[in-house]
């Protein structure tokens, strides 16, 4: 299953490619309107790229009332990303969003990098969801956090039906002359091939505490078959694509053409089979 | 409306204006959009690619203006005739050209959109801004216009009753622009990753909206596209 990761993709603007995916995940979303952070957002570094935007989103009330309709229009399955201050804001999107019969899961933000931390504990914030929306939650987490795995069993046991691994890697990019930081808020959110370890850590750890018993959403970097392959061994049920689809737009159809190449090449008649394979007594 | 289609084109030339260098690409099916609009340019090496607004669009060419700030532009102004690079486009808003009484403001590498503008218009009133007369060598793109080097300024030229403004420049001046003249056209500048919407990273607070530059913009005030921005990827065939 191919997915794009939250804030990489406008399906409105490229219908074509979200439904080339097997699931559209939108924007996240906040209570209130945020005009995210000031510029510059963007800087280029090695082997990728830092963002800063802020969350920048026009708010739960107009997200429902002017684009979840054309997003539904789209006849596509789609996710919806919610972020927030506090359990109470994760809460009220959930519950806003999640009676829309057409919000196939709720995809819960408890990591963005470029906004102040959220006050609550990521599996209080699950608890509250959980309590209005029977809708599947996925908890998105950092890849900053130090046993990534414990946090992984306290969000499921709160309620979170899987997991989203990896948000971007915090990272600062200074002007070759002036030495200051090129984004205005100084510090961003790194995403591109570096993450290929950090996000396949991740989801090997968790694969490994959860027993393979939850969906796991893998990404960071992912910019071949091959490279969605190593996340699936590693125990993802499913591979988000990132800042590829920035330059490539044809990349969730080449990456799902490569991705059964590649599995098949290694004796799995379907990619999914070849889910956990990294953990397998022989490959250990 | 022209679509944006994806292509890799080859490099027809680059030559030196000044402390700027002019690349000319083959356009083959890319449509030149209109003057303002702009284009992605995938950099050789680098991951983001970065947008430019059409220079000149001359028969089967396209031409951008690149200042070499960075190691991403030095790599785009040394790139040779011959070389294939990926492009994007045309994306965004262009100008309004069908003004009564237009004037052209430029500043720095903001004249890059001019020659087009002026091969649009025919031969509109033109002032340009530089910060040093090294900088203003890049005036010859747009032979009758009228240049001044800091510190006298663009803003100088505006006149007290207001013409029909298209202007690029350095965000200071195209604020001042807009205290002089609400209603003119700003072109503005900002990184971005996708040039389509996506990614949120070129968007600006203007008038207390946040708009996305690549959508909204560049060209603030300017023509909006006939139809809004659909990215259809069955337009984007690569050569």
């Amino acid at each position: 299953m191919i997915l794009n990761a939250s804030g990489c993709l406008d399906a409105l603007i490229a219908p074509k490619v979200a439904r080339s995916l097997d699931v559209y995940v939108a924007k996240t979303i906040t209570p209130q309107p945020r005009l995210g952070n000031p510029q510059p957002r963007l800087a280029e570094t090695d082997f990728g790229m830092l963002n800063s935007i802020g969350l920048q989103n026009p708010g739960v009330e107009r997200f429902c009332a002017e684009v979840l309709p054309r997003l539904e229009e789209l006849e596509m399955p789609f996710w919806v990303s919610v972020g927030g201050a506090n359990a109470g804001d994760y809460a009220l999107i959930c519950e806003r969003i999640g009676e829309r019969k057409s919000v196939a899961a709720l995809e819960l933000n408890l990591s963005c990098p470029n906004v102040d931390p959220a006050a609550a504990a990521a599996a209080e914030i699950v608890a509250a969801c959980r309590a209005v929306s029977g809708k599947p939650l996925y908890a998105k987490l950092s890849p900053h956090l130090p046993d990534v795995a414990e946090v992984a069993l306290n969000v499921i046991e709160a309620g979170a039906s899987g997991l989203s691994l990896v948000n971007s890697l915090r990272g600062l990019v200074l002007d070759e002359w002036t030495l200051e930081p090129r984004l205005a808020r100084a510090v961003g959110g790194y995403s591109g091939a570096a993450m290929r370890p950090v996000a396949l850590a991740a989801v090997f750890l968790c694969y490994q505490a959860t027993k393979g018993t939850v969906p796991i959403v893998g990404m960071g970097g992912v910019e071949s078959g091959k490279q969605a392959l190593d996340l699936i061994a590693a125990g993802a049920s499913a591979v988000a694509l990132g800042s590829v689809l920035f330059g490539d737009l044809e990349a969730p159809e080449r990456v799902r053409t490569e991705l059964e190449q590649e599995a098949r090449a290694r004796g799995f008649e379907r990619p999914g089979e070849a889910r956990g394979a990294a953990h397998r007594p022989s490959a250990a | 409306m022209a679509s944006p289609r994806r292509e890799r084109r080859r490099i027809s030339g680059s030559e030196r204006v000044g402390l700027y260098t002019l690349l000319r690409l083959e356009r083959g099916t890319l449509e030149a959009g209109l003057p303002g609009q702009f284009f992605m340019l995938d950099v050789p090496g680098h991951v983001m690619p970065r947008p430019f607004s059409t220079c000149l669009a001359e028969r089967g060419e396209l031409a951008f203006l690149i200042n070499p700030v960075g190691p991403a532009t030095r790599v785009l102004c040394e790139l040779e005739r011959g070389q294939k690079i990926g492009v994007f486009g045309p994306l965004g808003n262009g100008f309004r050209t069908d003004v009564k009484r237009p004037l052209l403001v430029g500043g720095g590498i903001g004249i890059a959109p001019f020659p087009y503008v002026v091969q649009v218009m025919g031969n509109p009133p033109v002032v340009l801004g530089f910060r040093t007369s090294r900088q203003a060598e890049a005036a010859a793109l747009v032979p009758k216009a009228e240049v001044c080097i800091e510190p006298k300024l663009v803003t100088e030229f505006i006149p007290d009753d207001p013409m029909d403004i298209l202007a690029c420049g350095p965000e200071p001046m195209l604020h001042a622009v807009h205290a002089l003249v609400p209603g003119a056209q700003l072109a503005w500048e900002a990184p971005m990753a996708c040039g389509f919407g996506a990614c949120y990273g070129c968007a600006i607070e203007f008038e207390g909206k946040s708009l996305r530059l690549c959508v909204e913009g560049p060209v603030l005030n300017g023509r909006p596209p006939v139809l809004p921005l659909v990215i259809d990827e069955e337009d984007e065939a690569t050569a």
